[in-house]
C-alpha cells in the first residue's frame, strides 16, 4: 500500500500550460500517474499534448473527477492556487513552487484548517510525492525509486531525498511511498503526519525520514515516535556545520539564536529510539541493513 | 535580509510607529550636521548586523558638537566582532523612564504569528526567556484575523506595562503588526521599547528581517539589499544569481540542493576538514551556473580544493560531466577539483569525464570518499 496516493489517484496540473508544469506534468503523466487535465485562467478547451485544459479547479473537477492536484504556479499566485483547489474539492495538494512569502504560506496554512479542514496540502517548496510503479506527483525522477516496499521516506530536500531513493534501490530495497514534505517554514504536511501514515500502512515496514536545521518538527517527531511508532525509523538531519542565523538555501532551514540546531534534533531523535545517522549514504546503509533483518 | 538599526527605524516609520528624531551618518561632519537638526545631547550608535556594540564602545552620548566628533570618530571604522562600521545612527537621546521588550515573529510549531512583549526590556530576551519566563506575556495571533486593538490592549495589561504607557503601547503594538505583515518581516522587534519620562512611549532600536520570498512587492527594499552583504565573495556570488554564504574554511563546495549542499558541509567536516561556503546550484547543473559557481569560489584566496557534488535526478549526470567540461574551458581554476557525480546516468556522466581526469581533477564515487580527498588535497 502507498500514503496519501494510489494508482487510482486522478491529478490535475495547476499550470499545465506554463514551462515548469508542462515538464513535469508531462513525465508525471508519463510515469504512469492518471494526469487527467491541467487549469490555467484563459486557456480552457486547448490541451497539452492531449491533456485538456480548464479555466478553473472547479471546471476540471466537474469534467475530470479529480482529486489531487500538482500545483505548479509562480510564487505570487501560489496560494490561491492552493485554496482555489481547495475550494473546489480537491483533497491532496501537492505544490512545489519555491519563493512564496512565508506570510502568505501562513496565512494559506490556517485558511486550509479552518475551512477546508478536508483538503491536505503538500508543500510549498517540496519535490513532491512519489509510490513507485503507481503515482508520480511533482519533480522526482521516477527511474531511481524501486516499487515494492518496504520503507517509506519523509523528508524536508530534494536531493537528500533523491539520494536516499537511489541508495535503497541500487542495494534492491523499494520503497511505498517517499514523501518530499519540503524546505519552507510553513509546511502543509509535517513529519507526523507521514510518520503516522506509514505507521499505518501495512506494507511499509520501516521508515527513513530526512531532516534539516530550522524550526522544531524533528523534535516533535521524536515525541510522536517515541509514544506512537512500532516500526524501525532510521534518520539523517542535515547542517550539523550551518552557522547561525543564516538560511541555508531553504527557507525553513535557518538557526535562530539556539533554536533549531542539528545537534538538538539528533539528541531528541536519539533518545526517541531512532537510529540516527551522519550522512545521506549512512542512512541508505543502515537501512538497507534493517530491511535485511526483518 | 537583516536590517541595520537605522533602515529598521526608517521601515518602522513608514508604519507610523514613533521614533527618535535623527539620521544617518558615514562621516564625522554628517554626524554633526544631523545631531544640529536632531538636537543635543544626541545618542551617537554604530550601525553593525551584530550584539553587544554597546559592551564594545559602539554607543556613546554626547552633549555637544566637539563630543559628537569625538564620538563618531571614534566609532566609524570602529571593528565589533568582525563587523566594520561604516555608518553611524545619531539620534536626540531620549530619558527613559522605563524599558519594554516587544516582538513579532512566526510560531513555526503552531503556524501562528506570535507576539512576545515584556516589561523587562533592554536585555536579551532570550535571557529574560531562561531566568524569568514569566515576564514574557505571549500572544498567539491568527494570520488570517490579525490583531486588533481590543486584543492588544488585553495583551499589555497582561505584560503589566507602566499605567501611563498602556494606551499608547497597545496602538503602536497593532502598527507593528501591521509592519510585521503587511511589511514582510520574518521579525519585527523593539528591544527597548521606551517609556520616556515626559510620557511617550517609542522605539529605541529596531531589528528588523526581511523575508526576501516576498521582495517581488516590495521595491523599496532595494535600498536594503544595496547595503547588505560586506562580503565581496556573497556580493559576487549575487551578481551571478547564485545561492551563496561565505564561510572560513579552505574546502570550495559546489552542490545541486540545499540539502545536499548542507549535507557536503557536514561531510567535509567529519573528515577533519572545514568548508569555505555553502553554495546550491539547485536543479540545472548546466555550463552556465558551474562556470558562474567555479568562478565564486575561484575569487576566495583561502579555497584550496574545490568539492563538487552533485546527484543527478532529472538533470543527467552525464549532462553535469558536460557543463563541468565545457565550464572549466571557460574559466581558469586555480584549485584542484574533486568531483562526486551519482545519480541518473552517473556511468555515463564518469566515463565522459574520464579522459580529462588528473591529479587536479579527480572523480570518486562516493560523498565520503571524495570529501576526503578534497580535504586532503585542501591540507597538501
Amino acid at each position: 500500500m502507498s500514503i496519501f496516493v494510489d494508482e487510482s489517484t486522478k491529478v490535475i496540473v495547476q499550470g499545465l500550460t506554463g514551462g515548469q508544469g508542462r515538464f513535469h506534468g508531462l513525465r508525471n503523466r508519463d510515469y504512469g500517474t492518471q494526469v487527467v487535465g491541467g487549469v490555467t485562467p484563459g486557456k480552457g478547451g486547448q490541451d497539452v499534448e492531449g491533456i485538456p485544459v480548464f479555466d478553473s479547479v472547479a471546471d476540471a473537477v466537474e469534467a475530470t473527477g479529480a482529486t489531487a492536484s500538482f500545483v505548479s504556479v509562480p510564487p505570487k499566485f501560489a496560494t490561491a492556487a492552493i485554496l482555489e483547489a481547495a475550494a473546489a474539492g480537491i483533497s491532496f495538494v501537492v505544490c512545489i513552487t519555491e519563493g512564496i512569502p512565508a506570510h502568505d504560506e501562513a496565512r494559506c496554512y490556517n485558511v486550509l484548517v479552518e475551512d477546508f479542514p478536508g483538503t491536505r496540502l503538500l508543500g510549498p517548496n517540496c519535490p513532491g510525492i512519489i509510490s513507485p510503479g503507481k503515482c508520480n506527483i511533482g519533480i522526482t525522477s521516477g527511474d531511481i525509486a524501486l516499487a515494492g516496499g518496504p520503507v517509506g521516506i519523509v523528508s524536508r530536500s530534494g536531493t537528500l531525498t533523491y539520494q536516499a531513493l537511489h541508495e535503497l534501490s541500487a542495494q534492491g530495497v523499494g520503497q511505498t511511498t517517499c514523501v518530499g514534505i519540503g524546505g519552507d517554514p510553513v509546511p502543509g504536511t509535517n513529519f507526523i503526519d507521514c510518520l503516522a501514515a506509514f505507521e499505518a500502512d501495512p506494507e511499509t515496514r520501516a521508515v527513513m525520514m530526512i531532516g534539516e536545521i530550522g524550526g522544531s518538527e524533528e523534535e516533535r517527531a521524536a515525541t510522536w515516535i517515541s509514544a506512537h511508532m512500532s516500526k524501525p525509523v532510521v534518520a539523517y538531519v542535515a547542517g550539523v556545520t550551518a552557522p547561525p542565523g543564516r538560511k541555508m538555501g531553504h527557507a525553513g532551514a535557518i538557526i535562530s539564536g539556539s533554536k533549531g540546531t542539528a545537534q538538538a534534533k539528533m539528541e531528541a531523535l536519539t533518545a526517541a529510539g531512532v537510529s540516527v545517522t551522519r550522512n545521506p549514504t549512512e542512512a541508505g546503509e543502515r537501512m538497507v541493513d534493517i530491511v535485511r533483518s526483518l | 535580509m537583516d536590517l541595520f538599526e537605522y533602515q529598521g527605524k526608517q521601515y518602522f516609520a513608514r508604519f507610523g510607529i514613533p521614533v527618535s528624531p535623527g539620521g544617518v551618518a558615514e562621516t564625522v561632519d554628517e554626524a554633526v550636521a544631523v545631531a544640529e537638526s536632531a538636537g543635543y545631547p544626541v545618542v551617537v550608535k554604530a550601525q553593525v548586523k551584530v550584539g553587544g556594540r554597546g559592551k564594545a564602545g559602539g554607543i556613546k552620548l554626547a552633549s555637544n558638537a566637539d563630543e559628537v566628533r569625538t564620538h563618531a570618530g571614534a566609532i566609524l571604522g570602529m571593528d565589533i566582532k568582525g563587523h566594520v562600521v561604516r555608518r553611524i545612527w545619531v539620534e536626540n537621546a531620549s530619558d527613559i523612564a522605563s524599558e519594554y521588550y516587544a516582538s513579532f515573529t512566526l510560531d513555526r510549531p503552531n503556524k501562528v504569528h506570535l507576539g512576545m512583549l515584556s516589561s523587562e526590556g533592554g536585555v536579551e530576551i532570550e535571557e529574560v526567556a531562561a531566568n524569568n519566563p514569566d515576564a514574557i506575556a505571549r500572544i498567539a495571533i491568527d494570520p488570517v484575523r490579525g490583531l486588533s486593538l481590543e486584543a492588544a490592549r488585553k495583551w499589555v495589561d497582561e505584560a503589566e506595562l507602566d499605567e501611563a504607557a498602556r494606551e499608547q503601547a497597545s496602538e503602536l503594538l497593532v502598527k507593528l503588526y501591521t509592519c510585521y505583515v503587511e511589511g514582510d518581516c520574518d521579525l519585527a522587534e523593539i528591544n527597548p521599547l521606551i517609556l520616556t519620562t515626559d510620557g511617550r512611549v517609542h522605539a529605541l532600536d529596531a531589528k528588523v528581517t526581511l523575508d526576501e520570498n516576498a521582495t517581488f512587492r516590495h521595491p523599496e527594499w532595494a535600498e536594503f539589499s544595496a547595503t547588505e552583504t560586506e562580503d565581496p565573495r556573497e556580493q559576487l556570488a549575487k551578481e551571478k544569481g547564485l545561492n551563496y554564504i561565505g564561510l572560513d574554511g579552505s574546502v570550495g563546495i559546489i552542490a545541486n540542493g540545499a540539502g545536499l549542499a548542507m549535507s557536503t558541509l557536514d561531510v567535509v567536516n567529519q573528515v577533519g576538514g572545514s568548508a569555505a561556503n555553502f553554495l546550491d546550484i539547485g536543479g540545472g547543473a548546466n555550463a552556465d551556473v558551474m562556470a558562474a559557481a567555479l568562478e565564486v569560489i575561484n575569487s576566495d584566496p583561502k579555497v584550496k580544493a574545490i568539492f563538487v557534488n552533485i546527484f543527478g535526478g532529472i538533470t543527467r549526470v552525464d549532462e553535469v560531466a558536460k557543463g563541468v567540461l565545457e565550464a572549466l574551458e571557460r574559466v581558469h581554476i586555480a584549485a584542484p577539483i574533486v568531483l562526486r557525480l551519482d545519480g541518473t546516468n552517473a556511468v555515463a556522466g564518469r566515463a565522459i569525464l574520464e579522459p580529462h581526469l588528473s591529479e587536479r581533477l579527480v572523480a570518486l564515487p562516493t560523498m565520503v570518499e571524495a570529501a576526503k580527498r578534497a580535504v586532503a588535497l585542501a591540507g597538501s
